[in-house]
């Protein structure tokens, strides 16, 4: 049951053969057998996750009929969850107990889905390992002196542990992709704006976005209708008809121009992951999909101006955080601004409080046109390095990460060398494409590569269906850390 | 450019977060370093280039200027630290 992709859970449901109180049990037991070997959950309820499971339950008694109805689904705890503890991953919100919805999850309350938990994750989404939880650190399953990626490393772990059949993620400079590949699942950011960032506690406005983590391309299509759709109450959100992402899944994909920029090839890839993508591009030339060598010449700024742009916008948004409406107040002030001063202070780890000062200063006077404009300036070169390279090719495939999960506690004293563990998924972000990783293989110490798929707006069906076609190809999406499964 | 340790002192205060001299003198040397990296950004030819602050060209939503939340006070004020007669409580700021 626990390797069921969720059409066959869904069938097993709808047919009577488990019901979503047995199918939640399974699950938790796993998850909590797991758990305090890996971390991948802040908080589990049982008695919480029942009660949906039985509500679900008797809508199905009562005929009712959707992909998703009873099937448990984790959810990241960026995810504002009412009457759920929804931290961030932050001691700023350790108590935070939601008094309302994402519109995420009001989506997933209303399509029947069952919550089994809220995942780890970085501090206020900001990481690249898991490491910045005030919870503690996720562990690799594939290896537990490896981290997951973050900073949805708890998503992740989850699914590849198979604590949970899916779980939703949020991806602002990778955040979805990065674990994805590193903990060999499948995982797709949307182009901006197609999921609601309502209840979603925000980290970089611009750039933030939700989406799914799942065992297969299928899966998380699945997720995705149910994620996707308008919502008044962000202001980004876009107004489109309702997509189908499984529409096209068993679609040909003989022709299909696969663009493979130079740039993403280049130094700094690992041989071990670079050997595994191309075996994958292999595979799909066999497919009849047509290699194109394109070019992204402003890859190596993607970095650089994320780290100015996400920074201000995180100051600012994180602000709110005061110890007055919400959330931590230190015990231990006399006044106002120290009340503010040492809320802020205890209630952020160290780098989050990082970001805040660096966005304080890129947006301080003098240093805005230098900084802040300068890199919203290369930001449209970033996304017009994509708008010609589309012109060339239907998708953008590349590696995820330019290696396997690196080990614990290896780089989080370098913020640099963490930082640039996103080198090839933050340019998406920059541009507000969609992406996703697919598993592709193993590299050194047996640990999981991804494949990055990278489409033109609103293209998520098209690159679900070569994800999906390659998954017909390969059965990387099926293997499982055998010691915990 | 690098950052001193007044100017981190004085960015720490601009955000609000109390920050002693050993967090300090640990912070400014990994903010140097992620400036160089920042810094890079000055080399990319921007001339004539418009600033991209947003992933969609699109505009502004309007709606009709009417009250369409209902209130909440009471559901939002259970999560404040300290809230009396629903007004939340700060330390005296005016003597």
């Amino acid at each position: 049951m626990l390797n069921q992709g969720i059409s066959e859970l869904g069938a097993a449901l709808r047919e009577r053969k488990v019901s979503s109180r047995e199918l939640a049990q399974q699950f938790l037991q796993q998850a909590q057998r797991l758990n305090s070997q890996l971390n991948a959950f802040i908080s589990l309820d049982p008695e919480k996750t029942l009660a949906e499971a039985d509500a679900a339950d008797r809508r199905l008694a009562q005929g009712e009929s959707h992909a998703l109805l009873g099937i448990p689904i984790a959810h990241k705890d960026v995810f504002c969850t009412e009457g759920w503890l929804s931290t961030c991953g932050s001691r700023m919100l350790a108590n935070f107990r939601s008094p309302y919805d994402a519109h995420v999850i009001e989506r997933f309350k209303a399509a029947g889905a069952v919550n089994l938990g809220k995942t780890n994750m970085d501090e206020f989404a900001m990481g690249s390992s898991n490491e910045n939880s005030y919870f503690g650190p996720v562990k690799n399953p594939w290896d537990q002196r490896a981290v997951p990626g973050g900073s949805s490393g708890g998503s992740a772990c989850a699914v590849a542990a198979r604590m949970t059949p899916a779980a939703t993620g949020t991806d602002t400079g990778g955040s979805i992709r990065l674990p994805a590949s590193l903990c060999g699942v499948t995982g797709i950011k949307p182009t901006y704006g197609v999921v609601s960032r309502y209840g979603m506690i925000a980290y970089a406005s611009s750039l933030d976005q939700g989406g799914p983590l799942g065992k297969s391309a299928r899966d998380v299509a699945l997720l995705l209708n149910t994620m996707a759709g308008f919502d008044a109450r962000d202001s980004t959100s876009l107004e489109r008809p309702a997509d189908d992402y499984t529409r096209a899944l068993d679609r040909p994909i003989a022709g299909l121009k696969v663009g493979l920029p130079k740039e993403y090839f280049g130094e700094g890839l690992g041989s071990d992951v670079r050997a595994a993508v191309e075996q994958a591009l292999t595979e799909l030339r066999r497919s009849g999909c047509e290699p194109v060598e394109i070019s992204l010449p402003n890859t190596p700024l993607c970095v650089p101006a994320y780290y100015v742009l996400a920074p201000a916008e995180a100051s600012s948004n994180l602000a709110r955080f005061d110890g007055v409406r919400y959330g931590y107040r230190t015990p231990h002030y006399a006044d106002l601004k120290e009340m503010y001063q040492r809320t802020r202070a205890e209630g952020f780890g160290v780098e989050v409080k990082r970001r805040i000062l660096i966005g304080a200063y890129v947006l301080s006077h003098g240093y805005y046109d230098a900084y802040y404009l300068k890199a919203q300036k290369v930001r449209r070169l970033i996304a017009q390095d994509f708008a010609l390279a589309f012109k060339q090719c239907d998708v953008i495939l590349g590696p995820t990460s330019p290696t396997v999960a690196f080990d614990l506690g290896s780089k989080n004293q370098d913020p640099v060398q963490m930082y640039l563990t996103d080198i090839y998924t933050i340019a998406v972000n920059l541009a507000g494409l969609p992406g996703m990783s697919v598993p592709c293989g193993f590299g050194d110490k047996g640990r999981p590569v991804g494949l990055q798929i990278i489409g033109n707006y609103f293209s998520e069906a098209r690159m679900l269906n070569l994800a999906h076609r390659f998954q017909q190809l390969t059965d990387w999406h099926t293997r499982a850390p055998d010691a915990l499964v | 450019m690098s950052l001193s340790l007044d100017d981190v002192q004085r960015l720490a205060l601009l955000a609000r977060i109390a920050i002693s001299q050993e967090e300090a003198e640990a912070a400014l040397g990994q903010l140097n370093d992620i400036f160089t990296l920042i810094e890079q950004l000055q080399a990319a030819d921007t001339r004539g280039v418009e600033p991209m602050s947003h992933a969609q060209d699109v505009s502004q939503r309007l709606r009709v200027d009417e009250a369409t939340e209902e209130d909440s006070h009471v559901r939002f004020q259970q999560v404040a630290p300290q809230v009396e007669a629903d007004l939340y409580l700060v330390p005296k700021v005016i003597e």
